[in-house]
């Protein structure tokens, strides 16, 4: 069954056309990234998708629910964790985490319960009481999703998640969305090749606003001859497919 | 329920941050103490206690502006918002929350003022009370104006524009450190088409017990009032749809 389903979205600011009519189709369960370089229209999709934005025209389908006429059951659906961290940097873990428990409007048992559940599952716990904005970029991240899933979100959404860090906060955080796969659907956007290559199901291409190429990374691969994502990535990007 | 959970977290943000105790609170204490010692050892009347108790309780709001404006553009700044844009929180809950934690500590820094002023030799009568209570109105207003700065820049710009504008034009143009009469013409005019010299006057009026020179500032008072958190409402919302 279709998590997300896209049907000629588009977004206009002014004399920009950040996306250019986009079609996509997105499984349940399925974890799926979004590349492109910078200005292609990724993070402007997934603020479409997630209601940030409106669409200028078209419409998307997230588990069937439409972001223009059913803006309020779909928030009930997804949860984001946005480009920067958007911890809340004076309170500690555990604060932070009961902060996005209370606005989801869970009750102080239920509270304590998701609280305690998200802190294992994600390692949390020697951190917890330790205020947000000391902690290291790669725990901020870790927190960031966590703060994400306390709605046990259907449909997740992750722009650009190990941004900025070094290579085994990334390696413990992809163990991390791992362990999301098949249960949630994850729609990823990242500037790291091996990152979409280690993580997804499908990888879309974009830039300028369209989508190039959506498939599975060994078929993109095999389209362009690339040995590797990244390699095929700029063939596609530079029009250099046959 | 949702709302409160996001108002307790902007009082935690704001008073576990020592500099914001320390200006909000501190500063006008300070400013108490300071020109009280100067009033005691010059032969003319500068700061009398009673007139000059109301003035810096004025001037320390605009101290809740800074924090105002400050928290709110941080969270648009880090996101914070934009993850909370995708909750069920709706436009009114974020009103609120960013809104009314402020109003206590903008009490509790009146009271604390007050009560300072009564050590330092102010007259302990019931129109103190009545003082404190006209600082709901004003107070509003300064929240209102951080509020609208929040909305509108970034937390460096809010910074300049409330950390050093507003503080200066609520100390210059409110008769708080002078007789405006002192000065006249264009700047006289100036303060009395500006909010601050009413809030400041107000409260004179009020602890004075000059209760029939309350209304005409009062009205000033709430018609800023209304004007800034009307316009701060609008440009939140705006902010909050162009996302």
């Amino acid at each position: 069954m279709e998590a997300i389903k896209t049907v000629s979205l588009t977004k206009r600011y002014s004399d920009v056309l950040a996306v250019d009519s986009l079609n996509l189709s997105v499984e349940q369960g399925e974890l799926f990234a979004l590349l492109g370089v910078n200005g292609a229209g990724k993070t402007t999709t997934i603020k479409m998708l997630s209601g940030l934005t409106m669409p200028t025209e078209g419409d998307a389908f997230l588990n069937g629910k439409s972001v223009i006429s059913e803006p309020d059951e779909v928030k009930r659906l997804i949860a984001v964790s946005p480009q920067e961290t958007a911890v809340a940097p004076g309170l500690s873990v555990k604060e932070n985490l009961e902060l996005m428990a209370g606005v989801h409007g869970l009750s102080r048992a239920g509270r304590d319960e998701k609280v305690r559940d998200l802190s294992e599952r994600l390692g949390l716990e020697k951190v917890m009481n330790k205020k947000a904005g000391k902690l290291s970029g790669g725990w901020q991240r870790r927190l960031s999703i966590g703060m994400a899933l306390v709605s046990e979100p259907q449909i997740l959404f992750l722009d650009e998640p190990t941004l900025g860090l070094d290579v085994i906060a990334r390696s413990d955080l992809w163990d991390l969305i791992r362990t999301l796969k098949g249960k949630i659907t994850v729609i990823l956007t990242t500037h790291y090749m091996e990152e979409a290559e280690a993580l997804s199901d499908r990888v879309a291409i974009m830039k300028d606003g369209k989508m190039l190429t959506c498939a599975t990374v060994d078929e993109i691969k095999e389209k362009t001859g690339a040995n590797t994502l990244e390699a095929a990535f700029i063939r596609i990007v530079k029009g250099e497919t046959k | 329920m949702k709302m409160l959970t996001l108002a307790q977290r902007n009082v935690r943000e704001i008073l576990r941050d020592p500099l914001n105790l320390a200006f909000g609170l501190g500063f006008p204490v300070v400013l108490l103490l300071l020109l009280s010692a100067i009033q005691a050892n010059v032969p003319v009347s500068l700061f009398e206690i009673d007139s000059l108790t109301p003035g810096v309780t004025v001037f320390g709001l605009s101290f809740m502006t800074l924090f105002s404006a400050t928290i709110l553009s941080k969270d648009r700044g880090s996101s914070l918002l934009q993850r909370l844009y995708t909750t069920p929180l709706s436009g009114r809950d974020y009103i609120f929350a960013y809104t009314l934690p402020i109003l206590p500590i903008s009490v509790a820094q009146c009271v604390i003022c007050y009560l300072l002023a009564l050590l330092l030799g102010l007259k302990p009568t019931v129109n103190i009370l009545f003082a404190v209570l006209l600082i709901l109105p004003v107070s509003l207003l300064f929240i209102g104006l951080g509020l609208l700065c929040g909305s509108l820049f970034t937390d460096k710009q809010v910074g300049g524009i409330c950390g050093a504008l507003l503080t200066n034009l609520t100390a210059w143009l409110s008769g708080t450190w002078f007789d405006l009469n002192l000065v006249g013409g264009v700047f006289k005019k100036i303060a009395y088409l500006l909010p601050f010299v009413h809030d400041v006057e107000m409260e004179r009026a009020a602890l004075s017990g000059r209760f029939s020179e309350i209304l005409p500032h009062l009205w000033c008072v709430l018609a800023y009032a209304v004007l800034v958190l009307t316009s701060a409402v609008f440009c939140f919302l705006r902010q909050m749809k162009k996302q």
